[in-house]
């Protein structure tokens, strides 16, 4: 159930879903009796009535899919809640880092961007912590948390310093609507102070993986060369994605006589 | 809960008595005849058959409990609440006086708005005092008629829910009602510190991704309130305290200026914002529950009487306005049945305040900020008089609930202090 827009997770979840065989039905609230005004505990009612197992629900607003358990018998997944989790997309990068490195643990990680409104920030700093990963975070002050010490990461403004201290960065998506609200200045200057530029990378003494959640903002917070470089992994994670999705649903909704 | 008409004589036996108004506390009994307080004595005879006689052994017999801070919702939204439900609402939770605020829809901006509360709360069982806005329409820039609204019920002036932004606005509106002598209670936040924010900035809403209401929101707001009447040497009532900086600038202030008053909320005493984990809209209210820090302060700030009473904000919602997200959830939570139980619960039993200093927060305190007559125990006074059992513990349930809303933290709670009986203008209430 897509309150939100979204291609990536919804494509990937519709195909994790038919790869399993799953029977599955879609909805987008753009396109559906929310816009005359029904709520979203009638649509979500009205839903779970055709005797559904599971949902997976994507909505503007943090704890949508925790309320959406008080209404629906079956599982729930979240596939992301306005600026509070995005826990598959965690789970898809963590997955993408273990292929890579074959493992997480004290894997150096950095996370640039919008970190105060990234709901993948949250769901991978809490994700990649509990298995033991280091994370540094870059960002203008502006979007970082007041206290983000206290999740037990380190914080600086920085980027060269992450680069070159890290073992693989996730750059993040900025909304250029956060100009608007006078949290950052311009493009060239976000471009220019924490952008993943061909410059900043070609001079780095290794190689660090490059990640990016999409969809991404080329010659913003990422330059089209490092998107499209051999050390750029922004489409194994989505080829992750399915894959990850597809264990997700098995495991929670599968039939346990199926289970290996 | 049934409320009756008094009979002529009741006789209240050997209750705890405390008067918090000459400060006195004896076992005695309390005569009333014809609604009136008749005698008050350590024994009063009577052999009277047609005499109600009500045990008090083991409860405390005090003042109507007055709450200087309601929603009632009428005008407007009396789905949410009317005068009448919200009456026996705050008889449930002991009170015999409210003062409701003017942000109802039409709001109450003029002298014949007041005159409409007053008309239709006369018959109710409890004074209603109705607070009017300080502009017209509440938009901040034109002052209402205040001298006219004072003269035809108006008990002070707020634009609450909705802060005086503009400074020059505000301190014309202190020195305006400076002349009639009336309190003017600032809802105080900075809208743009605010910033949509919809719970307590910190860890947790870092954790929630959802949008923080920074304590300073509330504190320069606050100081700018308290410098202004200060300088102008004007009554100030500051509403809902909520933050820690705000208690030590009341103090600051209060050492200097006897104008300036506070009050704060049971639901800010009691829950911290850690209980929002759970994305439980009934916790979204404004200004937002506090850090744990913050909740350390107020009750430190009650206990002193840097802050002079406790008011509940009840504030009631439909079922539709809170079974929603947390971003599209009202603010507010009900609060009058619940606040006897939670604040002693909180104050008395876990942080060491005597009792009678709590029934002073709820009686006396209140009614100097509104200039009502605190001695209501004298005779011949109308007898407005709470009863309560101060150990009893008990859950609080939605059957406890007589507001026409049921937006409630506290349900599923265990309380103490349970109240028994309430007479009121001519009413007497039992539980």
């Amino acid at each position: 159930m897509f309150f939100e827009n979204s291609t990536r997770t919804k494509i990937s979840f519709t195909l994790a879903e038919k790869r399993l065989g799953a029977d599955s039905i879609n909805f987008s609230a753009s396109t559906s009796s929310v816009k005359k005004g029904e709520t979203l505990k009638d649509t979500v009612q009205n839903i779970a009535s055709m005797q559904i197992d599971g949902a997976i629900i994507r909505h503007s607003h943090p704890g949508a899919a925790l309320k959406l358990t008080e209404y629906i018998d079956g599982s729930v997944i979240n596939a992301g809640d306005g600026s509070h989790e995005h826990p598959t997309q965690a789970i898809l990068d963590m997955v993408t880092l273990k292929e890579k490195f074959g493992k997480i643990k004290n894997l150096k990680i950095g996370i640039i961007g919008d970190i105060l409104n990234s709901r993948v920030a949250r769901s991978n700093i809490f994700g990649l912590k509990k298995l033991g990963a280091e994370i540094v975070v870059c960002g203008p002050s502006t979007l970082l948390p007041n206290d983000a010490t206290r999740l037990g990461i380190n914080v600086t403004h920085n980027v060269d310093e992450v680069l070159n201290w890290c073992d693989a960065v996730i750059v993040l998506r900025i909304q250029l609507e956060r100009m608007h609200l006078g949290r950052i200045p311009s493009q060239r200057e976000y471009h220019r102070s924490f952008g993943l530029t061909y410059k900043r990378v070609d001079k780095l003494k290794k190689d660090i993986t490059i990640m990016h959640p999409g969809p991404m903002n080329r010659g913003i917070e990422i330059d089209s060369t490092i998107a499209d470089s051999e050390n750029a992994v922004i489409l194994d994670q989505v080829l992750n994605g399915v894959a990850s999705r597809m264990s997700i649903l098995y495991l929670l909704l599968g039939d346990k006589s199926e289970r290996l | 809960m049934i409320t009756k008409k008094q009979p002529k004589k009741i006789l209240l036996k050997s209750g705890r008595i405390i008067d918090p108004f000459s400060k006195k506390t004896f076992v005695g009994d309390i005569l009333i005849e014809n609604g009136n307080i008749a005698s008050i004595r350590k024994t009063i005879p009577s052999r009277d058959k047609d005499t109600l006689k009500i045990d008090c052994k083991g409860l405390v017999v005090t003042h109507g409990f007055c709450d200087i801070h309601v929603h009632f919702r009428e005008p407007g939204r009396e789905d949410k609440e009317n005068l009448e439900s919200g009456s026996i609402a705050a008889l449930a939770g002991g009170f015999t006086q409210v003062c409701t605020m003017p942000n109802t829809n039409p709001s109450i901006d003029s002298a014949e708005h007041i005159y409409y509360i007053c008309g239709k709360s006369s018959h109710l069982p409890i004074d209603i005092f109705p607070i009017g806005a300080v502009s017209k329409g509440q938009e901040g820039k034109e002052l209402t008629e205040m001298i006219l609204m004072k003269e035809n019920g108006a008990i002070a002036f707020s634009d609450d829910g909705i802060p005086i932004q503009n400074a020059q606005f505000m301190a014309l509106a202190l020195q305006y009602a400076k002349m009639i002598d009336l309190p003017i209670i600032n809802h105080a936040e900075d809208i743009y510190l605010r910033n949509e924010g919809v719970m307590n900035a910190g860890p947790n809403s870092d954790n929630l991704g959802l949008k923080g209401n920074p304590n300073l929101a509330e504190s320069v707001m606050i100081y700018r309130d308290l410098a202004l009447a200060s300088s102008l040497n004007a009554r100030l009532h500051i509403p809902h305290v909520s933050t820690k900086e705000s208690v030590e600038l009341i103090k600051l202030f209060k050492s200097k200026n006897k104008l300036i008053s506070s009050e704060v909320s049971p639901h800010h005493l009691y829950f911290c914002d850690d209980d929002i984990v759970g994305f439980d809209t009934n916790l979204k209210v404004g200004p937002p529950i506090r850090s744990k820090s913050d909740r350390k302060k107020l009750i430190d700030g009650i206990k002193s009487g840097t802050i002079d009473c406790i008011a509940t904000d009840h504030a009631p919602h439909t079922i539709e306005d809170k079974e929603t997200t947390f971003n599209d959830a009202e603010f507010g939570m009900i609060g009058l049945e619940s606040c006897l139980g939670v604040v002693n619960k909180i104050l008395v039993k876990e942080n060491g305040m005597s009792l009678k200093s709590l029934i002073e927060k709820l009686t006396v305190n209140p009614r100097k900020v509104m200039n009502i007559n605190t001695d209501l125990f004298a005779i011949g006074e109308k007898a407005q008089i709470t009863v309560f059992n101060p150990n009893e513990k008990w859950t609080f349930s939605g059957d406890d609930i007589y507001s026409k809303s049921s937006n409630s933290p506290f349900i599923g709670h265990e309380l103490v202090g349970k109240i028994k009986y309430v007479f009121s203008k001519n009413s007497f209430s039992s539980l």
